[in-house]
């Protein structure tokens, strides 16, 4: 399975996972119960590079290939999926900010995120707009040389503690997305509890009222912050979680081997019981699918390829089906004790219901995946015309 | 002046638009586009065909219009002397 991996990449995923097995795998049940994630944590990611590890080695990030990114989210989405989003959201800011910010902006940004010394998060979702982004109604007014922005996010993943929002708003001009300081005035937070998964994500609420940022704070141009800025940005967050819902996947299977060779019925480890054998052996096969397509996609955005879209899509539809068909078996492996807190496969079927929302909900994703195979065979139709002579007098 | 370049764009919207023959100046803003991915495939195969790096300063809509655009946006990209 990682026979596709270079030498280096199989080292960064060796050291990713001790990583995780050492400072995450421990205290995930305890995030998850406080539904918070400690400041000392996130300054160990930070310390050790992990935050910036897609930022260019200019701007003093780790300069790793997607590969490798997709790697660390994988181990870091085995053990703790709130941890996993903030990887997501805040390598989703860069990517915005290294691919559409202005010189100024990338100088100023891409440094502090890629040195986890400022914490981005992702202010897309409304109250009234999800799925449809271009509804979005948080309004963007020309002052001078600045914006005032006044408008209502909701649901923005470590919302409650990030340092800059990148928001995505409509101007006079269409959709348009800038960056937001969080001590700007008229900028507040407040975190949003009890959610069903990724509890400890300090997912909050941002009121924007009257906030002035400069006119350079945009990203790309005016309305483009949907179709570029914002496009681009999911475009990543889908991968990283595409590779978060792999490691969930891969933590259902470990838990439900370990429990099945344990627990015994009618005399027997459950593991024994056919029935239970086929919930273990499906979880097997969707573990090793969903990263082989997580892989897939990976290796064609390291090469630039213009099909890593629809791979990437793809590879975030089928590994968030699968983290949610391997979460449920999980706990019904575990019986009771799958329903507890005291065992963590709970948690992982919380959040595998997160997975098939955020970064596009399946939904979206399965009328996304149709158009790409009408594409596709477009392409096919066309050649074969273009092959094909016209017969005269047509 | 670059017919390789211009069947390769004309190829690849091919792929968006339902007409047998995108001509050259078909404005492929009014024919209207099927993804909501489109802008970011468009700007992803350009860089990835043509070895170049599309900056925001090359994201005026006329540059991405039509075949014929495209085709001299691409021309006049890799004929510019390399930033440094
Ligand atoms: C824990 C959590 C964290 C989040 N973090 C962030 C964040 O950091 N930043 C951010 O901006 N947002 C975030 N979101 C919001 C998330 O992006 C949205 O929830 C998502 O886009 C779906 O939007 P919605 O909830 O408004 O559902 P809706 O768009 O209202 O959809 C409701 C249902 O209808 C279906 N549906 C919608 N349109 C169609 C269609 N055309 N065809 C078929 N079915 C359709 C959907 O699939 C869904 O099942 C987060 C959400 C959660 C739960």
């Amino acid at each position: 399975m990682t026979s596709t991996l270079t030498a280096e990449q199989a080292q960064a995923q060796k050291e990713f996972r001790a990583f995780a097995d050492r400072h995450v795998v421990p205290h995930a049940d305890a995030y998850h119960r406080t539904q918070r994630t400690p400041p000392e944590i996130v300054a160990l990611l930070a310390s050790e590079g992990l935050l910036g590890l897609p930022v260019a080695t200019r701007y003093g990030g780790g300069g790793a290939d997607a590969v490798t990114l997709g790697l660390l989210a994988g181990e870091l989405g085995r053990a703790c999926s709130s941890l996993r989003s903030l990887l997501t959201v805040h390598t989703m800011v860069a990517h915005a900010v290294a691919r559409w910010g202005s010189r100024e902006l990338k100088e100023t940004w891409l440094p502090r995120l890629a040195a986890g010394e400022s914490i981005g998060a992702l202010a897309v979702s409304e109250p009234g707009a999800g799925s449809d982004a271009a509804g979005v109604t948080t309004r963007l007014t020309r002052d001078g040389d600045s914006w005032l922005i006044d408008g209502h996010k909701t649901w923005t993943t470590y919302g409650e503690t990030a340092d800059v929002f990148l928001v995505l708003g409509r101007s006079p001009e269409g959709p348009t997305a800038v960056l937001v300081e969080r001590d700007t005035a008229g900028l507040s937070t407040e975190l949003i509890e009890d959610l069903i998964g990724i509890r400890a994500s300090m997912t909050a609420d941002v009121r924007l009222d009257g906030c002035r940022v400069p006119a350079g704070h945009v990203l790309a141009r005016p309305g483009l912050g949907l179709s570029h800025v914002v496009g681009t940005a999911l475009d990543l967050g889908r991968y990283t979680v595409g590779w978060g819902c792999v490691g969930i996947v891969d933590a259902c299977l470990e838990a439900s081997v370990d429990y099945a060779g344990n627990r015994e019925t009618f005399g027997t480890p459950i593991k024994d019981h056919q029935l239970v054998r086929q919930m273990i052996s499906n979880m097997y096969t969707d573990a090793r699918a969903a990263r082989l397509m997580c892989l897939e996609a990976g290796r064609l955005r390291d090469e630039g390829d213009p099909g890593a879209l629809a791979q990437t899509s793809t590879a975030k539809y089928f590994a968030s089906t699968a983290a949610s068909r391997a979460a449920a078996s999980a706990v019904q492996i575990h019986g009771a004790n799958g329903c507890s807190s005291g065992f963590p496969v709970q948690r992982y079927l919380g959040d595998s219901r997160v997975m098939e929302i955020i970064e596009g909900s399946s939904q979206i994703h399965q009328i996304g995946l149709a158009e790409y195979a009408f594409q596709e065979r477009a392409l096919v139709r066309h050649r074969k015309a273009a092959a094909t002579p016209r017969s005269e007098g047509r | 002046m670059s017919i390789d370049n211009k069947a390769k764009i004309a190829e690849y919207l091919s792929r968006f638009f339902p007409v047998q023959d995108l001509k050259d100046d078909d404005d492929i803003f009014q024919l209207g586009f099927v993804s909501s991915m489109f802008a970011i495939q468009l700007v992803s195969f350009v860089e990835h065909e043509f070895g170049l790096t599309i900056d925001n300063d090359d994201l005026e809509l006329d540059n991405f219009r039509s075949v014929g655009a495209l085709d001299a946006f691409v021309s006049r990209k890799l004929s510019a002397p390399v930033a440094s």
